[in-house]
């Protein structure tokens, strides 16, 4: 179930104000036309926003409401949702990594895990394709659906599942075999062996992951020749060859040059409309740029959920606008 | 006052502690570099020695009949005879005891570094195979006596090859379960994420980037067991000459490993101790051949993999 944003009476008659933040706001129109914004759940007083810690100059974020409530905003709500999240806990071992995580993934859509580091986008990211199975020790609760059919339990093929969802992982690990054999891979496990079929999906793959010019003439060179950036455009070559539905980057640029980044963030933005991709990043920017949606999440719960420009310019939350603005992160 | 005023540019504050450490640091990794060489140097010698002193032993005697004839009695006429029934019989034997003992090893090292986790079988059968792997050969050949040529009745090739297969088992084992350990977990997560099964990554993810290394355990496994003596002294036994049902044959007929069975150690062993001076310079032969099969089998397997094996 969504959670519905609180309606919580605001006490002061503009809302929060932003102070000193490094978004800058796009158009000259009102901060918050009140006929379309829902009202705001700050319980503390506007004054909590604008001051900053004194003395030992670590940023602190400023807790207020509970964080165990999530503010989705309605926009969410007419979207079809290809993967549904919820009351999802994780325990590694004793320790709790994920608290109750309720969202739901849009179809054809670019959603962005944002938050600071530790506060499991990663790990949720991993929970959805079940890729925290290989890891010892973890626990699950709640459950997450795929196209309405339950990930965790209920008698899914995994395998199945996997194939539908590719991966991208942060940094780039292609196998030790030649670019084409790394790019078939997906397919030559579905059991294709046609040679013909191959080579045209290897083509597509490449070309929609920006590499085939640099690479056509040395398919059967090993993936160890290639770039960093190249090696990534590479592993998302080999993500999309099998083509999935659902694409989950984690991270997918972080060791990579602004250039090659730019690389992939086009290429991200491009695959939105054919497929959904959720984004993991550490990078405010990055999600600003390529994602529709972008979730914040801190100490492993959702904080906010939205589009993204409404993340970035109007967020409901205090918490979220005092990551965005890079007072803490 | 320290040494990096001396090393920077400008003028030198001259100070007499700074510059005797500094000629001491700088003669103590002098004199390391020397004895790392040194030492390294001695090594290589005390190598070649052992193999010009082999060489020079074994070449004179080395002979088409080393390779054609079965052991000849003294009296008989071709006396001493050659080793070929000690080359065949020692490459019979790695051929059988491979066959069970590196498809165990390798399942084995495979089940420990891919499936150990969260089993409680795996840290015994770690313990366990370091443990046999230094149990000295001589007790698997009493232990082979005991279980395998008894019942049998008589020493035979079975018991032999067992024998080693059981030596080799522990050594392959480990060193798979090593190599497969230093394959990145990232590829196995590749793999996993690309919807591949745990024993499809396994085969074609996992062993192929370990190859060159798991070969590299299974040759120092066939080359330990090709040099044992002990246990086949008890297993498979003394036998001075291979031949078919119907007389000398160049193939091993199936009666042949029911009997005692020859391998070239064992032979070597004999000739070695014994009082005639003949064989003692076949028995030389005999131990330089055994070297150079050695050396043979992993070139030959080494070059055959550096075409496959991409970097």
């Amino acid at each position: 179930m969504v959670y519905m944003s609180q309606k919580m009476i605001d006490t002061s008659e503009k809302g929060p104000t932003f102070s000193g933040g490094v978004a800058p706001r796009q158009s000259a129109a009102p901060l918050r036309p009140e006929s379309r914004m829902p009202p705001v759940a700050v319980s503390a007083s506007p004054a909590v926003l604008t001051a900053t810690p004194a003395g030992d100059g670590l940023p602190r974020l400023p807790l207020g409401a509970s964080l165990e409530r999530c503010d989705t905003h309605a926009d969410l709500d007419s979207e079809p949702a290809i993967v549904t999240v919820k009351d999802f806990m994780l325990f590694y071992a004793r320790s709790k990594a994920l608290h109750g995580v309720n969202m739901k993934i849009p179809m054809g859509k670019v959603t962005a895990l944002v938050g600071p580091s530790g506060c499991g986008k990663s790990t949720l990211l991993r929970s959805m394709n079940r890729l925290n199975d290989l890891i010892d020790g973890v626990r699950v609760e709640g459950n997450m659906y795929y196209r309405g059919q339950a990930i965790y339990g209920g008698g899914i093929d995994v395998i199945g599942l996997r194939k539908r969802m590719g991966m991208v992982f942060q940094k780039s690990n292609p196998f030790p075999m030649s670019i084409y054999a790394n790019v078939v891979y997906g397919l030559r496990i579905a059991g294709e062996r046609s040679r013909a079929v191959l080579d045209e999906v290897c083509e597509r793959s490449l070309r929609g992951a920006a590499l085939w010019d640099e690479v056509k003439d040395r398919l059967h060179s090993s993936a160890f020749g290639l770039s960093g950036g190249q090696q990534q455009r590479l592993c998302i070559a080999r993500a999309i060859a099998p083509d999935p539905e659902v694409l989950l980057m984690d991270e997918p640029c972080s060791a990579l040059d602004p250039i090659a980044t730019a690389k992939v963030e086009e290429l991200v933005f491009q695959l939105r409309g054919k497929y959904t991709v959720v984004i993991v990043t550490h990078n405010m920017q990055q999600a600003a740029r390529v994602s529709d949606y972008t979730a914040f999440m801190y100490l492993g719960r959702l904080i906010e959920y939205g589009p993204t420009n409404a993340i970035f310019f109007q967020p409901h939350r205090k918490e979220t606008e005092a990551y965005v603005t890079g007072r803490f992160g | 006052m320290s040494i990096a005023t001396n090393t920077l540019p400008g003028p030198r504050v001259r100070s007499i502690g700074s510059e005797r450490y500094r000629r001491r640091a700088l003669l103590f990794s002098a004199i390391m570099h020397q004895a790392c060489i040194g030492f390294a140097v001695v090594i290589v010698l005390l190598l070649a020695l052992v193999t010009g002193y082999l060489l020079y032993l074994g070449c004179a005697s080395i002979s088409a009949n080393l390779f054609l004839e079965d052991v000849i009695p003294k009296g008989m006429p071709g006396y001493p005879g050659g080793l070929r029934h000690g080359i065949v019989g020692t490459l019979t034997l790695i051929v059988m005891a491979s066959s069970v003992g590196i498809p165990m090893g390798m399942l084995t090292g495979i089940y420990l570094s891919e499936y150990s986790s969260g089993s409680v079988l795996a840290a015994p059968v770690r313990f366990i195979c370091d443990v046999l792997a230094g149990v000295p050969s001589i007790v698997v050949g009493i232990l082979g006596y005991e279980l395998l040529v008894r019942p049998m009745g008589n020493q035979n090739a079975y018991a032999g090859a067992l024998a080693l297969a059981f030596i080799m088992i522990p050594i392959v084992a480990r060193t798979t379960e090593e190599m497969l350990r230093l394959v990145p977990k990232s590829y196995r997560e590749a793999s996993i994420a690309l919807g591949a099964s745990k024993a499809w990554t396994i085969l074609r993810v996992v062993i192929p980037a370990a190859t060159g290394s798991v070969v590299t355990g299974v040759m120092l496994a066939i080359a330990r067991v090709a040099g044992e003596t002990a246990p086949l002294l008890f297993t498979a036994g003394i036998s001075q000459y291979l031949r078919g049902v119907h007389g000398p044959s160049p193939y091993i007929h199936l009666q042949e490993l029911q009997e005692p069975f020859p391998s070239l150690t064992v032979q070597a062993y004999i000739f070695a101790t014994g009082p005639l001076k003949e064989q003692k310079y076949l028995a030389w032969a005999g131990i330089l051949v055994l070297v150079l099969l050695i050396f043979i089998l992993n070139l030959a397997v080494r070059l055959t993999l550096r075409n496959r094996h991409k970097v």
